[in-house]
């Protein structure tokens, strides 16, 4: 792959690494960014990894647009291929599927949709050849996935789910975006999840809702409290489908403070990743759930 | 309250769109969120500089129709930006000048006469908690500004105690203000997704006059009125999606353009969404963004490219033309 450098007008610099989702391209643009970062560059004022790209925001009056060009391709260069494990954190997230509110709010804006005769999940769950909900359900929430990309809104993660390209879900999004969309709600659009950090317009469709608030500028759970934004790039998510009873004592532990998520800290070869996906994410898996 | 402000301030209408707004906050673009702040940079810093605040102090952008504030406290206030002449107990003064309002007076706006947003700074700054550094409204992530949002009736803000030498009649010379033009020529850095348009797209995109379509807010501006953008056909790269107008989701720098579909260019703001699908084509010079914020729906916009080193001469002459209205104002 060839990495492309180009500049956003004078104060941002784009650098696409692949025009193709992998997981190659992600860990490149996250090798990249974390060394970015750790040498501290006057005049480097934003760093946002991206999925298969990533940006940088500058002061030109303080580092020349082209010096800071020359010193991201020296990075690449010395980084190579060598730089693909990474320490980081393994995350669950309980989810409703095929919950209530977003199938109000799927049914509410059925004309925008590819397919106005069946839900999104029922919908999602065809075109990925899988017998059924249940069946597209179970392909959602077994694996876990990585979060390649924290943006469009606050806090809202973009998730890459770590299997062999074919068995990734892929989806359109829909043919003309809502104008709404229930707050973190467990969306998808071509090979990306999200969770909505926030409740607004949204073109992804529709899979379910998640309890466990991602975005909080009062910060009143303990996982947010040093920061109003959970998700970092490089995080691994695995979903745990839940049922109504669990979600309302989830919600009420939400609202009475005292929700917490499971949280680990793990390390991630990429090598080790590709040499056996499936008995590598079981692997991970347990470090979840070791205690 | 804190000691170091007062109550000052209560809405009595909140106008259209009235928020608090700074200079904004930066470094957190990584993690979706923007840097808010007035749109029109240049011109609240003019109305802190006339009433002698900091320049960054937190001010009020007010949006195509003002709002209507009483004042509880006597003090000195100044409006610049857009053309929306303020009114004190209902008697007009001008823009651009540092007035004399007293407790008791309720202040009111004029209607536009050009631009789309005002600035009305308070001796002091309007004091809101700062929020990851900033005291700017992001209405979208509801937090910052007054409770996250546009102002309400109702509301009561608090300005800062801190008075500095600013006199009444203090005024920003006519060469010296925002200019505010029906008809106005954008600056644009080609690049990004830029080869992805075809050849003649890539023309016409900049031979074409532009309106602004009424959606046009502080997330983003869309224009409408062009010929259509073709992007070149492709086989889509993995996880782009189906229109040849997608990409794999990535970044967008403020200012950057994108063309949904290839029919309605939207620049972003800075309130921006941070990232998405869609094909960014070029994006607007540092120098040129005051100037969309002051654009009316149906004001027309030509797209004029340009080369980086051009775009940081004009960069450089907007810093200059900065340094002389504190050269004037801070004498």
């Amino acid at each position: 792959m060839t990495t492309r450098y180009t500049f956003g007008g004078d104060e941002f610099l784009f650098v696409e690494i692949n025009e193709a989702m992998s997981l190659d391209a992600f860990f490149k643009g996250t090798a990249i960014t974390r060394e970015l970062q750790r040498r501290q560059v006057p005049g480097v004022t934003d760093i946002c990894p991206a999925n298969a790209s990533y940006q940088v925001r500058f002061d030109p009056d303080v580092i020349d647009p082209q010096a800071l060009l020359t010193l991201l391709q020296q990075i690449e260069a010395e980084l190579g291929e060598a730089q693909l494990d990474i320490a980081t954190r393994i995350v669950e997230i309980p989810v409703l599927y095929n919950d209530p509110w977003t199938h109000e709010t799927l049914m509410r804006f059925r004309e925008r949709h590819q397919d106005p005769d069946s839900t999104d999940l029922e919908y999602a769950a065809r075109i990925n050849g899988k017998r059924d909900v249940d069946d597209f359900i179970a392909a959602h929430s077994s694996s876990p996935w990585f979060v390649s990309m924290v943006g469009f809104v606050a806090g809202l993660p973009f998730m890459f789910q770590m299997v062999e390209r074919e068995r990734q879900l892929q989806v359109p999004k829909y043919v003309r975006p809502r104008t709404d969309t229930p707050k973190l709600t467990v969306g998808h659009g071509g090979c990306f999840g999200c969770i909505y950090s926030v409740r607004g317009a949204g073109g992804y469709q529709m899979f379910g809702v998640t309890p466990a608030p991602i975005f909080d500028p009062a910060q009143r759970l303990d996982y947010l409290r040093d920061f109003m934004v959970f998700f970092r790039p490089g995080d691994i998510v695995k979903f745990k489908p839940i049922d109504r009873a669990a979600y309302d004592a989830a919600v009420a532990a939400v609202e009475a403070g005292t929700f917490s998520l499971r949280v680990r800290d793990v390390s991630f070869s990429l090598e080790a990743f590709l040499r056996d996906p499936d008995a590598y994410n079981r692997s991970l898996v347990e470090v979840l759930h070791a205690d | 309250m804190p000691t170091d402000s007062v109550f000052a301030i209560e809405v009595v209408k909140p106008g259209l769109a009235t928020s608090v707004q700074d200079t904004g906050r930066q470094g957190y673009y990584n993690v979706g969120i923007p840097p808010s702040g007035a749109l029109d940079q240049y011109a609240l810093r003019a109305a802190n500089l006339l009433v002698s605040n900091q320049e960054d102090a937190a001010a009020l952008e007010c949006t195509l129709l003002g709002p209507q504030l009483l004042f509880h406290v006597d003090t000195l206030i100044a409006v610049t930006g857009a053309d929306m002449a303020p009114k004190i107990d209902g008697t007009v003064y001008a823009c651009n000048v540092a007035l004399r309002i007293e407790a008791g007076s309720t202040l009111s706006f004029d209607y536009v006469k050009g631009g789309a947003r005002a600035y009305l700074a308070v001796a002091g700054g309007i004091d809101v908690p700062r929020v990851l550094g900033s005291r700017s409204t992001y209405a979208l992530g509801a937090f910052g500004g007054h409770q996250g949002r546009r102002l309400q009736k109702g509301d009561r803000l608090a300005v800062g105690r801190e008075r500095g030498p600013a006199r009444e009649g203090t005024t920003v010379p006519e060469p010296l203000r925002a200019p505010l033009a029906r008809e106005v020529e954008l600056r644009v850095l080609p690049g990004l997704y830029h080869h992805r348009l075809t050849d003649e797209s890539a023309a016409t995109f900049f031979e074409d006059t532009w309106a602004v379509a009424p959606e046009a807010d502080r997330i983003g501006y869309r224009y409408k009125q062009g010929r259509p953008l073709t992007f070149r056909e492709r086989e889509q790269p993995f996880g782009a999606g189906a229109d040849p107008s997608n990409i794999v989701d990535a970044c967008y720098p403020i200012g950057s353009i994108q063309v949904p579909a290839g029919l309605e260019p939207i620049i972003l703001h800075r309130d921006a969404v941070s990232g998405g699908g869609y094909a960014t084509i070029g994006t607007v010079i540092s120098a040129d963004m005051d100037l969309i914020g002051q654009m009316q729906p149906n004001h027309q916009a030509r797209f004029v490219p340009v080369t980086m080193s051009q775009a940081l001469a004009a960069r450089r002459d907007a810093q200059l033309r900065l340094a002389r209205l504190r050269e004037v104002l801070l004498r």
